[in-house]
């Protein structure tokens, strides 16, 4: 049986079991399974029993266990852990332990949720595959011969495995919509700044979200609910109030209008084609006025994305240099020699290629050409957005242009590994809601994922879309 | 936009990279082709568009603002807990300056 919020939190208020009994469990569980997929790279039983038990006292005293109340979390190991080890999935930090707490994770914990182990990813979020972890490629639950996406691979494996009820990714150019995809759950990344980026890694900044992964909308809705909200250590978190995103699942999308972009469809081919086309066909069926719209820069969005994505990770991994964080090269006897050493030893090889682009693209002679003319094409692609939103409520389409694909079938080609996020940067570019439900099996049984997005702060809009599209298709 | 191995290893230096023969053959091949489709940019005129760093909304411009008073963070020892050497309460490198 798959264990939701509203499911657990029914089963300990009428005490059919308890927290405890549910952390070890889950704790249980995802440790058995991690030879398989290799989902997690380190378990916290004595951080989860703690807050399990908590939680069951605050039962036996008759008070409310919190919204998230004795519910297994995982969380994406970019996402820092006072006291329990956080790798970013890199050997620069497999024995870094962070002296504090990101905000979400402390927002987490303070709402009852058990968290039980750190999930492995691309190295530093830096993949669609997480194949580039230090640590070994987490394979898809669903199919094991399979990747489970990237980077927040096993953040999606650890909830699609049926160890974490919800789980933690971070998402920078579709890190959490297409690992939802590829593994047949939900994952949403909020709007930019709705959730504190404090305690995330760093990888692109003007770019980088904390997101939920759950099996059903209404959970991912909760989640989004505690940890979004003005946070002061994060001067980009937005001001603008958490609603109740709960409540905005009212089933009721009749009239509401929903654009399906020409320029995605048109790429779109074979059975993620026709599953997506059946997704809006089902749209249509709940009362959905659906229009075509048109995101004309849509074909510049991959060589924008890895302007501006690899132009900031090359100033943001600029700080793993041997002096704070855990390794040094043990070889090194002059300064330079420790940061070159360090860096070449410390990072994997796609890390060390976005760095060496994002050095590119910012050195001397090439800044006008590159960054600065993607930054300009980025307003672009914003500006196509918000003219679509003037016209509908919600953008529906494709995640990813194919289903989960072999392990080891693109690693060696970097570039059309990065072309196949064509339909996820985008909304991180303009920095909109946008989120990925399932929308059905290949023939293989390869899951596909739809794709709802919505103008800035209007994930209630983006969530009873997707409810009301999970209600009617399950 | 192809690129030289002569240019990859101009870069390895400011990127602080240390890459072996091997790596700079592999990332010239790589960058090269990443290059090439991001020339596709350049078949977009965006002279008089304005440049988008950040994902901006409207608020009062000393919103992000806080009082000036002092607040509790990091003790010095967990400041240098994770170095890979320290001493004194202080990150330890090699040498910088020579007598």
């Amino acid at each position: 049986m798959t264990h939701t919020i509203d499911s657990i939190r029914a089963g300990l208020l009428k005490k059919t079991f308890s927290a405890e009994e549910l952390a070890r469990e889950a704790l249980i569980d995802a440790e058995a399974q991690n030879p398989t997929t290799n989902a997690f790279l380190t378990f916290s039983p004595e951080r989860a029993l703690k807050a399990a038990r908590a939680v069951d006292a605050r039962i036996a005293a008759g008070d409310d266990p919190g919204p998230l109340g004795g519910i297994p979390i995982a969380v994406k190991d970019v996402i820092l852990t006072r006291g329990l080890r956080t790798t970013c999935a890199s050997k620069l930090l497999a024995d870094y332990v962070p002296p504090y707490d990101a905000t979400a994770v402390i927002r987490l914990e303070q709402a009852g949720g058990v968290i039980i182990g750190k999930t492995n990813c691309d190295e530093f979020a830096m993949g669609s595959s997480n194949e580039n972890s230090a640590f070994g490629p987490v394979k898809n639950p669903v199919a094991l011969d399979r990747v489970p996406g990237g980077s927040s691979g096993g953040s999606a494996a650890a909830v699609a495995q049926g160890s974490a009820v919800v789980s933690l990714g971070s998402d920078t150019g579709g890190s959490i919509r297409q690992p939802a995809s590829f593994c047949g759950i939900t994952g949403v990344t909020p709007t930019y700044g709705r959730v504190s980026r404090y305690g995330l890694t760093a990888f692109a900044s003007s770019l980088d979200h904390i997101g939920p992964f759950s099996h059903n909308v209404r959970d991912s809705a909760r989640l989004l609910g505690v940890i979004g909200g003005r946070d002061e250590m994060d001067a980009t978190s937005a001001f603008a109030p958490v609603p109740d995103y709960v409540a905005a699942l009212d089933g009721n999308v009749r009239g509401m209008k929903v654009g399906v972009p020409k320029e995605w469809m048109d790429g779109l081919a074979g059975e993620t084609a026709t599953l997506v086309q059946a997704a809006v066909d089902q749209l249509t069926k709940l009362g959905c006025d659906i229009r075509e719209v048109h995101l004309p820069h849509t074909a510049y969005a991959v060589a924008c994305y890895y302007i501006v994505c690899t132009a900031e990770a090359s100033a943001n991994l600029a700080r793993f240099d041997g002096v704070r964080y855990t390794t040094r090269a043990a070889a090194a006897n002059s300064i330079t020699d420790m940061y070159r050493m360090t860096r070449e030893e410390g990072f994997g090889a796609e890390c060390k290629r976005r760095i060496m682009l994002g050095t590119y693209v910012l050195s001397a002679g090439y800044y006008d050409a590159y960054y600065l003319k993607a930054q300009k094409v980025r307003a672009l692609i914003a500006q196509d957005y918000a003219r679509a939103f003037e016209q509908v409520d919600a953008i529906a389409g494709p995640v990813s242009p194919h289903p989960a694909f072999k392990l080891g079938e693109k690693i060696d080609d970097p570039t059309s590994m990065y072309l196949a996020d064509i339909y996820t940067v985008t909304g991180d570019l303009a920095g909109i809601p946008c989120m990925s439900v399932p929308c059905g099996k290949t023939a293989e049984g390869l899951p596909v994922g739809l794709q709802i997005l919505t103008n800035h702060f209007q994930e209630e809009k983006m969530f009873r879309i997707a409810a009301a599209y999970e209600t009617a298709t399950n | 936009m192809k690129i030289t191995e002569q240019e990859v290893q101009r870069v390895a230096q400011l990127a602080n990279l240390a890459l072996t023969g091997d790596e700079v053959v592999r990332m010239a091949h790589d960058m090269s082709g990443i290059l090439t489709h991001i020339d596709k940019l350049n078949e977009l005129d965006t002279s008089g568009v304005e440049p988008m760093a950040q994902v901006l909304y409207d608020a009062a411009e000393t919103a992000t603002l806080r009082d000036d008073v002092e607040k509790p963070s990091l003790s010095n020892e967990e400041a240098v807990a994770n170095a890979p050497i320290s001493g004194a309460g202080y990150f330890k490198v090699p040498r910088v300056i020579e007598r």
